[in-house]
Parts: C-alpha cells; structure tokens; sequence
C-alpha cells in the first residue's frame, strides 16, 4: 500500500512538454528522500487540459498541480509529499479560492463534463492491465460470454442508441446486426483509429489512456458478430498510442483475455495492429480496408457494403474508436443508463477537442444536447485577449462552421445536420474576429485538394477548381457572378464523388457561403478582407499624424518601397509594397496600418 | 500528395541491407504486408529511393508500380532524404488559426529552402505536416524528437540557433 498516488499525464500533449522527464526526476527525487516505498508515480493517459500542462494530480488530497516544471520536482516532494503542504503556486488556479481549495470536479472545466469514453483517461495506467481491470475492466466481455448470447448483446447496444462516433452516426447495434446476418467462414472487426481530422485528437487519447477498452469493446463485437478476428488500423504519427495498444495486446493475451477459448466460452478472438501511413480518405472505412490489404488506401463503390463484403472479401463491421469506447460501458451498466444522457436521437455522450482561440484547449467529453455557448464559454473559458467569438468549426474538411447567432443550439447530430455542419469525429475550432472566413475555407480545400485519393473526378477535378475560384477571390478578381458559380460546383461534387470524402468536401464553402456571405462579398466588390488576412487585399499605410520620421521603417523595407526625409511623415508606395507587414514590427509609434 | 523526387545518389552500407533484407523475408507472400515493409525500410534509409523500393517489388513479388503507387499515395513515405535536422510544422487547424503558415514561411525564409525540401549541405529538411494531435500547444513545430510548442514566427530564429 502506498500511502500517496502521484499521477502524472503521460499524453501526447503533456509529453511533448517534458512530462516523462518530469515522471523521472520525480522518482529519483522520492528515492532520494526514502519514500520510495511509500509514494507511487503513475504514468496516465490524457487529463484533457492539454492547455496547462504538464499536469500532475497527487491524490488522497486529489490537488491538481498544472505547467510543471523539472525544476519544481524537488519542491513538491520536500513540501507535499514529506511535510503535507500543497505548492500553492502550483496549483491550477480554478482550483485555487481565497478560502479552500476546490476539487477538480468543481472547476468550470471539469463540472459540466461526463466522462463515459474517457472514464479511465489520467486516472489509470494505461500500460498496466490490473489497472485497468480493478475499474471494472473486462467485466462487460466476462458478462456477454457468459450471459447473453450475441442477439442479445446487439440488443442491448441498439436499445442504447448508440451512434458512429466517427462522423457519420449511423446505428451501432444495427451496423452489428447486419454483419451478424450474413455467414460465411470468417468475419472481422475493424477499429478505425485513423484519426485525419486535423485538429482531432479524442481518439488518440483514448488508445493513449485506456487502450484496454478498446481490446475489450471489439473483442464483445466480435462475439455479437461472429468475427474471431480484429485489425485496429492507427495513424503511425501516433507512436505513444501504438507502443501501448501492443503492450494491451500482449498483457490481455496473457491473461487469456485475447486467443483462444477465452473465459472458458469457447468463443475465441484475436487482434492487430495495422499501421496507416498518413492518408485522410483511409478514415474511410472501404478506402480504410483496402489500405489493410496492402494497396493505395482508395475507397470502393457501396454497395457491396461491408458487412458484405468487407475486409479481405468477408463480412466486416467497422466502428470508430470512441464508438468502441462507449461499449463496455453499455453493456456493463445497461443501455438504459446510456440512453438517459442526452436527446433524443443521439444518446450518451460526445468527446470534443477543443482548438483554436480558446483559452482551455483540451479534451471535453459532455452530455448530447450541450449548447455550443457553455462548451465554449464555460468550459472552454471563453476566448483570449478579449476578442469577439465569430464561428466554431466542427467536423473538420468534411464538416462546416457554426455562427455566433446558432450558439445556443443543442449539440446532436441531428441539429448539426441541419444547420448545414455535421458532428464528425469532434474537432472543434474556434475562430475569433481576426479569423477570415475566407481564408480559412480556402485552408480546408488546400487539405482535400491534397488529401483526394484521385479516383472519382468530381472530387479530383472539382476540389482542384473549387481552391481556384476561392484563390480568385481572395486575390480580388472575382465578381459575384463567380459566387453563384461556387455554390453550384459545390453542389456538383457533393452530389457526384464516390466516397465520404468528395461528398463532404464542400461543406466549408457552402457553411461560410451560407452564414459569411458578407466576408464574400467584401472580397469580391469591396475588394477588402475585413479580418486583414487575405495578403492580395491588404494594403499598407502610414497615418501621418503618429508618424515621427524615425526611417526605421525605410531602412528595413525590402523593396524600399518607403520614402521620406527625416523627422518627415513617410509614406508607402502601394504599388512597390510587397505587404510582408515589415514596417509594422518595426514601428515605435503604431503608425503603420494594414487594411 | 505531391511528392519531391530526391537527385542525391543513393548509398547503402551492408548493415542497412542486411536489415531490409530480413524485414522483406518475414513478410513475403503476403502482399498485406506491403505497407509494413515500406515503413520498416524507410526507418532503415529514412527515405525510400527507387532502389530500395525495387528491392522490395522483387522481394516481396510485387510489380514496382504497386510499391511507387503506395509509396506516393500516403503522406508518410518520403522520396528524398531528410536532413540532419527534419524540422517539421503543424498545419493542422487549430496550429493554422493560430499563425503555423507564417511559422512556415519564416522557416522558409530563414533556412532558404522550402516545404518538403533539404538543404544542399544536407543539415537541414522542412516538412509541413499534418496534425500531430498537440493542439494543446498549438502552433507547433518538431525538430527531430524535440517539440516546440506556443511559439511565434520570433522564436524561429532562436530554435534554429540551438541545432547548428
């Protein structure tokens, strides 16, 4: 027994900020004092506030240290650990009131979040499968092999209601059924851990911090059915996750959780890990097997669906990891308890990743139905620098922006569907008033335009044409009939391309169309980017009256395109500017404008 | 993807034969295993010039078009090699909303080189790459192993300075 836990977050975002050299001087410290046996360092998945850390949480008192250093090491150990005193600096200042010191749970953060895919996220070891049994683990596969029979464990997860998490939201159980319904001598299960979304990183954190519910979830769809075997198909950019999935692989294996006969059910189950190589269409799930088999990751006409004809020609279900994440859960504490979170089309709970101009970037799972308006304004903690909130992109290239004016609407994927965004797999951007809407459609294009596989036309060609009236307009050469031309090419490839991908892409034109078509027309007919981003359109002056005559500004132009004598106003000769903003850095009096 | 084909000669010690030459034997005859054999190689050669993807066709009895086909369509695989510092920027969106392509553009200006590009002495390579899943951090860039994170096109400099 030890008399303290000292967890600290071993995610991606908190490693990439040193904590594993923290986790190392923290038990060569606590070995240097002789504690050793009394105090235990855990290495944890994601806490979620990826914002502050590297976080460490010391628990009994539960107290929640945020960007610690290798430096405070020492100090925690001789105060906290030996002497009982918390280093108050340390502590996150949510957490901190002038009088008591408030659980994590109590923060604006943590308080509205319900944590059902994450529940074991920064609160066990991910490499240690006791862990992760002693929080109910395998318990829920333990219950399907000796309880219920795989009819009924498709049951229980359609009562449930749960939906694709990947993006798409079609019906879990109804997915299983299908694969189920169709013989043949074997059959598999899929985990799409291909997480291309750019900005996404639920699912990463999931494998990272509890890879163990992901063994267990497709091990029960295997059972429901009728596959023995599994591939989880990962994004190789994810080296922590991949490291841990095998290292789960190869304990549950060991246990007899994964192999042959397992709890003495006769029902065997066996999994790999396929490596993706850094293709978006693979999160399509025929392009995504096609890629396991070892060809170009290019998607395959449905019908033949996959539960058909899938993986390697045999019937295939294909669920994403968050979906996999939510299923021991289900079938654990019934699908009753899963479908009394949320509305009422899309049951339970729903992981976000909050990016962008937000001052609590992180992981956030809540309840379906939250408003956009308490993710961003509450958890989120509003948006840096006092500036104003003016859209959230969620779905990521396959997805579309939310306005100020739609904040309050509850968050499913019906709603979404229907104002023209889609759930997708839970990126959400915020975007504040120095964002143009513009830019940032052209910035999504660029990634299909790069990211279509070149199979289907309509997606080849027309993403290609699509960047190319966007770049018109943003170099201020477009009219408005050329508008009316970009709305109907996006209705063209929505309608006509072959996958998910092409029928998606142009959801962000037709969002920001939709909800920014003043930014467009500022563009096109005032020939004015209102953010001040788009280069083309911007122009460089100095105001006269600020002006001192310093000559900095002279000396450092490039294209010496700024004249004046000393101690004169300059002046800036548009035509020469190359608009690379020099001047305004360099600048004492903040005379130089750009608009 | 568009991908930069290298003109660098490509050299090969027995050491990093050897070493394919196991990986090709412990997956040939199952063409699922194509993609594994690829990314096993490029951490050998840290790229995949056409010789060692012609030694794998052989290897593993697919045409070579098969191996170039994979080797272009995902992002991953590189076709020239990688300097001594591969410096890499995030431009997933949420590094995007928060200024990664000036990051990039300043890198560009300051290494004289640009996106998926190397630098003639060798010592420097610049990727834009797709997230790497620290938006937390975000904008970030990797040198190596090493990440940088929260950082302004400023700061390009200064980290530059440290890998010389």
């Amino acid at each position: 027994m030890y008399r303290s836990h000292v967890l600290v977050c071993g995610g991606t975002g908190c490693t990439s900020s040193n904590s594993q050299k923290i986790i190392e001087a923290m038990e060569a410290e606590i070995k240097a004092k002789g504690l050793e046996k009394e105090v235990q360092v855990i290495r944890t998945g994601c806490f979620g506030l990826c914002a502050l850390g590297p976080i460490m949480i010391v628990y009994p008192e539960g107290c929640f240290y945020s960007e610690v250093k290798v430096e405070d090491v020492p100090e925690i150990v001789e105060e906290h650990l030996l002497k009982g005193r918390m280093v108050k600096r340390l502590l996150y200042e949510e957490t901190v009131t002038p009088e008591e010191i408030k659980g994590l749970n109590d923060t604006d953060f943590y308080k509205k979040q319900k944590r059902i895919a994450l529940r074991n996220c920064g609160v066990i070891n991910p490499e240690d499968i006791n862990e992760y049994i002693a929080y109910d683990g395998y318990q829920a596969l333990a219950k399907c092999l000796t309880e219920y029979t795989p009819e009924q464990v498709i049951q229980i997860v359609k009562d449930s209601g749960l939906r694709g998490r990947g993006g798409g939201g079609f019906s879990t159980g109804l997915k299983w059924s299908f694969t189920a319904a169709n013989q043949a001598d074997q059959k598999y299960v899929v985990c799409n851990a291909d997480e291309g979304d750019p900005g996404a990183f639920m699912d990463r954190s999931v494998l990272e911090g509890d890879p163990h519910c992901i063994i267990e979830a497709m091990a029960i769809c295997g059972y429901a059915t009728g596959a023995t075997e599994g591939y989880i198909y990962v994004r190789a950019e994810y080296p922590i996750a991949v490291a841990r999935l095998q290292i789960a692989i190869n304990q549950a294996k060991q246990l007899g959780l994964l192999g042959k006969n397992i709890f003495d059910s006769g029902f065997d189950f066996d999994l790999h890990v396929k490596l993706g190589a850094g293709a978006f269409v693979c999160g399509e799930e025929t392009a995504l097997m096609t890629s396991i088999e070892g060809n170009r990751g290019e998607p395959r006409p449905r019908p033949p669906y996959p539960a058909v004809k899938g993986l390697f020609g045999k019937p295939t279900t294909e669920n994403n990891v968050e979906t996999f994440a939510n299923i021991p859960t289900i079938i654990r504490e019934g699908a009753e308890y899963f479908a009394s979170m949320g509305t009422e089309k899309s049951k339970g709970t729903k992981v976000f990743a909050l990016g962008g101009k937000i001052k609590n970037t992180g992981l956030v799972e809540i309840p379906m139905g939250t408003t956009l308006r308490e993710i961003i304004e509450e958890i989120g903690g509003g948006i840096p620098g006092g500036k104003k909130f003016k859209a959230a992109q969620t779905g990521g290239p396959s997805g579309g922006c939310i306005p100020a004016h739609l904040m309050d609407t509850p968050i499913d994927y019906d709603n979404l569907t229907a104002i023209g965004c889609m759930m997708g797999s839970g990126g959400l951007i915020v975007m504040d008033e120095d964002n143009c809407m513009v830019d940032i459609a052209k910035f999504f294009l660029d990634f299909t335009v790069d990211e279509s596989c070149g199979k289907c036309t309509p997606c080849r060609v027309g993403t290609k044409r699509l960047r190319e009236m966007l770049d018109k307009i943003t170099d201020g050469n477009a009219t408005l009939e050329d508008l009316d031309k970009l709305e109907e090419l996006c209705n063209y490839i929505k309608d006509n391309s072959l996958c998910g991908l092409g029928q998606t892409a142009p959801n962000p034109v037709l969002a920001t169309l939709k909800f920014f078509r003043d930014e467009y027309i500022a563009h096109v007919v005032d020939k004015k980017c209102p953010a001040g981003v788009c280069k083309n359109l911007l122009s460089y002056s100095i105001v006269e009256d600020k002006c001192k005559g310093c000559t900095a500004c002279a000396r450092k132009c490039p294209v010496n395109a700024i004249s004046g004598s000393v101690k004169q106003p300059h002046v800036i000769d548009t035509a020469k500017c190359i608009k690379c903003g020099a001047c305004v850095e360099t600048c004492k009096f903040n005379a130089i404008i750009k608009k | 993807m568009l991908k930069k084909i290298s003109k660098i000669p490509f050299t090969d010690t027995p050491e990093q034969s050897a070493k394919l030459d196991a990986v090709i034997a412990e997956c040939t005859g199952d063409v699922s295993m194509l993609m594994h054999v690829m990314q096993e190689a490029q951490e050998i050669y840290g790229y995949l010039p056409f010789e060692v993807q012609q030694k794998i066709a052989d290897g593993m009895k697919v045409p070579l078009e098969k191996v170039y086909g994979v080797a272009t369509f995902y992002a991953q695989f590189a076709l020239s090699p990688k300097g001594k510092y591969s410096i890499s920027v995030c431009l997933g969106t949420a590094c995007y909303v928060k200024g990664a392509q000036e990051i990039l553009d300043e890198l560009s200006a300051q290494l004289g080189i640009d996106a998926e590009e190397c630098t003639a002495d060798g010592k420097y390579s610049l990727t834009a790459c797709r997230c790497i899943g620290a938006c937390g951090l975000a904008p970030v860039i990797t040198v190596n192993d090493d990440v940088y994170g929260k950082i302004t096109a400023a700061d390009v400099k200064g980290i530059l300075a440290k890998y010389q």
